[in-house]
C-alpha cells in the first residue's frame, strides 16, 4: 500500500487494522486510537482520497490502495496544510486527542463541498467526537479553512459523489 | 480477535463456495470486526468480495434502478439517480451512521447488520462469561431486554425469547420502494422482496419450527451460503416523491429510535398509491399495508392518513413502560407520508 506517498509491503497478521498497523508497524502514531469501534472518529485517515474510520478496516483490504494520514497534510518543508493552520488559528482543540482525526476529517468535508454552514459542517463533521467540546472552534477553524481554500478546495464529480482518485497533495515520497 | 485467513474471492461463484464452507464474505467490515471483537462471531476465513465489479455500480434499467451490493451508502446517498428517482433511499443513506462510516459501508452489508440491543452488543469473548442473558448469543439464556428498558425494544412480531428489532436506515426504505434483493446461491440466483427479507421473531420461530433456539439466529431470508448481488428499486411516480423521517435522542450520527419511509403518488389532493415502512419498531422493516390499501383514492389530509395509521398500529404489543413508542410511531409514519407529500 502507498502511505503518504510512499510505498510499502508489509508482512502481518491477516486480523491488523488499518489503525494498529499504522500505529504499531510504520510509527505513524498521528492516527488515534479512540473507542476502537467506529464511533469517534480519532482514526479517520483517506483511503483513496475518501475519509474513513482506520479502526474498522483491515489492513489486508488496503492492499494495493493509497492512504494518507495526518503526517501526510504537511508540505515535505514542513509548511503545514491550510486545515492545520486553521485549527491553530482558531483554538480548536483543548486536550488534542481527537484533534488528528478531526483535521483529516475537514480536509474531506471541504473537498466534498460539505462545509458550506456552520449546520452544514455540523452535520458533515459528526463522525468526529471531541469530548471537550471544543466544537465551536473546530467549526470555526473549518469555516475559516474553506472559505481560504475557495472553490480550488473542492473536487466533487459531477454525480455528487466524491471523486476517489483525487488525493490531496501528499508528502513527496 | 482471534486470527483468520483473509483472501480475496476471485468471482461470484468463488465468494459463494466460501460462504457455503463456513467464510465469512466482506466488503466495508464496518459491523463484522464488531462482531469479532464483541465475540459475536469468530470466522475461521474471511474472503473479501469488495473487488468483484459485478457487485458495483449505480444505474438506472428499464424504469428501475440497479444497485450493486457494494455501493457505499455514501455513493448511494450522493448518487444524482437516486437522489431524483428514489429520494427515499437517498435520504436513509445519509441519515446513517457518520461520513467516515457511509465510506466504508455497503448497502449489502448495511442491510445484514444487527441489532443494537444492549445485551446483545456486550463484549464477552467466549459465551460461557456472557454476563446476562442474551438467545442471540447464548440460546435459551433468555432475554434480558424483556424487562432491561431498552426503548428501541420492538412493538411488532416480538416473542417472550427476543425483543431485538433490526437498526438499518436503509432497509426501511428498500422496503417502502417496493426493492428486490437479487441473491447467488450455489442453487442459482434468486430475488427476495426486501418487505419480505428480513424476518420478526415470529416469523423466524416459524421458518426453523424444528428447534426453537434456532430462531433465534435466523434474522433474514438470507441463507449462509448465499450472498446479495445487487438491488432492483421500482423508480416509479411514488418512489420519485418519496421522504425518509428519521427520530433519533440526538440530531445526528445516532440509530433510530423510530424511522418511517414513505413513497407516496398523489395528484389533486388525492392519493393514488402509497407505499409505508416503519423502522426500529421490529426485526423488520414493518410494512403497513393494510394502511396503504385503506388510503388509495383517499383524500391527502392529515387526519385522513392519521385514522389509517391508527388503525393499522393496533396490532402493537408495547413492553411496559414504552406506550409512548407507538405514539411516535404514529406521528413519525403521519409525517413522513404528508412530506412526502409536500404538505409537512
Amino acid at each position: 500500500m502507498t502511505v503518504n506517498g510512499r510505498t510499502h509491503v508489509i508482512v502481518h497478521e491477516a486480523r491488523v487494522s488499518l489503525l494498529d498497523l499504522l500505529r504499531e508497524q510504520m510509527a505513524l502514531p498521528g492516527t488515534k486510537k479512540g473507542c476502537n469501534e467506529g464511533a469517534c472518529g480519532a482514526c479517520t485517515v483517506l483511503l483513496d482520497g475518501a475519509r474513513i474510520n482506520a479502526c474498522m478496516t483491515l489492513a489486508a483490504a488496503c492492499d494495493g490502495r493509497a492512504i494518507v494520514t495526518v503526517e501526510g497534510l504537511a508540505s515535505a518543508d514542513g509548511t503545514l496544510d491550510a486545515v492545520q493552520r486553521a485549527f491553530i488559528a482558531e483554538d480548536a482543540f483543548q486536550c488534542g486527542y481527537c484533534t488528528p482525526g478531526q483535521i483529516v476529517s475537514a480536509v474531506a468535508c471541504i473537498r466534498e463541498g460539505h462545509a458550506g454552514s456552520a449546520t452544514e459542517i455540523a452535520e458533515w463533521m459528526s463522525g468526529n467526537l471531541c469530548r471537550c467540546a471544543a466544537y465551536p472552534q473546530i467549526v470555526a477553524a473549518v469555516e475559516r479553512a474553506a472559505a481560504e481554500l475557495g472553490a480550488a478546495g473542492r473536487a466533487v464529480h459531477p454525480s455528487g459523489a466524491v471523486q476517489p482518485a483525487t488525493v490531496l497533495s501528499v508528502r513527496a515520497g | 480477535m482471534r486470527n483468520f485467513t483473509y483472501g480475496h474471492a476471485a468471482s461470484i461463484g468463488d465468494a459463494v463456495s466460501a460462504a457455503a464452507g463456513g467464510a465469512a464474505l466482506a466488503a466495508g467490515t464496518t459491523e463484522l470486526l464488531n462482531w469479532m471483537r464483541l465475540g459475536i462471531a469468530h470466522p475461521e476465513r474471511v474472503v473479501d468480495v469488495s473487488r468483484l465489479p459485478e457487485l458495483d455500480g449505480i444505474r438506472a434499467e428499464g424504469g428501475r434502478l440497479v444497485i450493486g451490493a457494494l455501493a457505499t451508502l455514501g455513493a448511494v446517498g450522493a448518487h444524482a439517480l437516486v437522489r431524483e428517482r428514489a429520494p427515499v433511499l437517498a435520504e436513509a443513506c445519509l441519515r446513517a451512521a457518520s461520513p467516515q462510516l457511509r465510506n466504508r459501508a455497503t448497502l449489502g452489508g448495511n442491510v445484514l447488520q444487527r441489532t443494537r440491543c444492549p445485551y446483545f452488543r456486550a463484549e464477552a469473548p467466549v459465551p460461557e462469561r456472557m454476563p446476562w442473558a442474551c438467545n442471540k448469543r447464548v440460546a435459551g439464556s433468555g432475554c434480558s431486554a424483556l424487562e432491561g428498558g431498552w426503548d428501541r425494544a420492538a412493538l411488532f412480531g416480538w416473542t417472550d425469547a427476543c425483543v431485538a428489532t433490526q437498526p438499518s436506515d436503509p432497509a426501511v426504505a428498500l422496503s417502502a420502494l417496493g426493492a428486490e434483493a437479487e441473491i447467488q446461491g450455489p442453487r442459482g440466483v434468486r430475488r427476495i422482496a426486501m418487505n419480505a427479507f428480513h424476518l420478526t421473531q415470529e416469523e423466524a420461530a416459524r421458518t426453523a419450527p424444528t428447534s426453537n433456539t434456532a430462531a433465534f439466529g435466523v434474522e433474514t431470508q438470507l441463507r449462509s451460503d448465499e450472498i446479495i448481488l445487487r438491488y432492483h428499486v421500482p423508480a416509479d411516480a411514488a418512489s420519485r416523491r418519496s421522504a425518509y423521517l428519521k427520530v433519533r435522542e440526538r440530531e445526528s450520527y445516532e440509530y433510530a429510535m423510530v424511522s418511517a419511509a414513505a413513497c407516496l403518488d398523489a395528484t389533486d389532493g388525492r392519493i393514488r398509491q402509497l407505499r409505508l415502512a416503519l423502522g426500529s419498531v421490529a426485526q423488520k422493516p414493518m410494512r403497513l399495508t393494510e394502511a396503504e390499501a385503506r388510503l388509495r383514492d383517499a383524500p391527502l389530509s392529515e387526519a385522513t392518513i392519521r385514522a389509517a395509521i391508527v388503525a393499522a398500529l393496533g396490532a402493537a404489543r408495547p413492553l411496559p413502560g414504552q406506550a409512548w413508542k407507538t405514539k411516535l410511531v404514529e406521528n413519525a409514519a403521519v409525517r413522513a407520508v404528508l412530506t412526502a407529500g409536500g404538505i409537512a
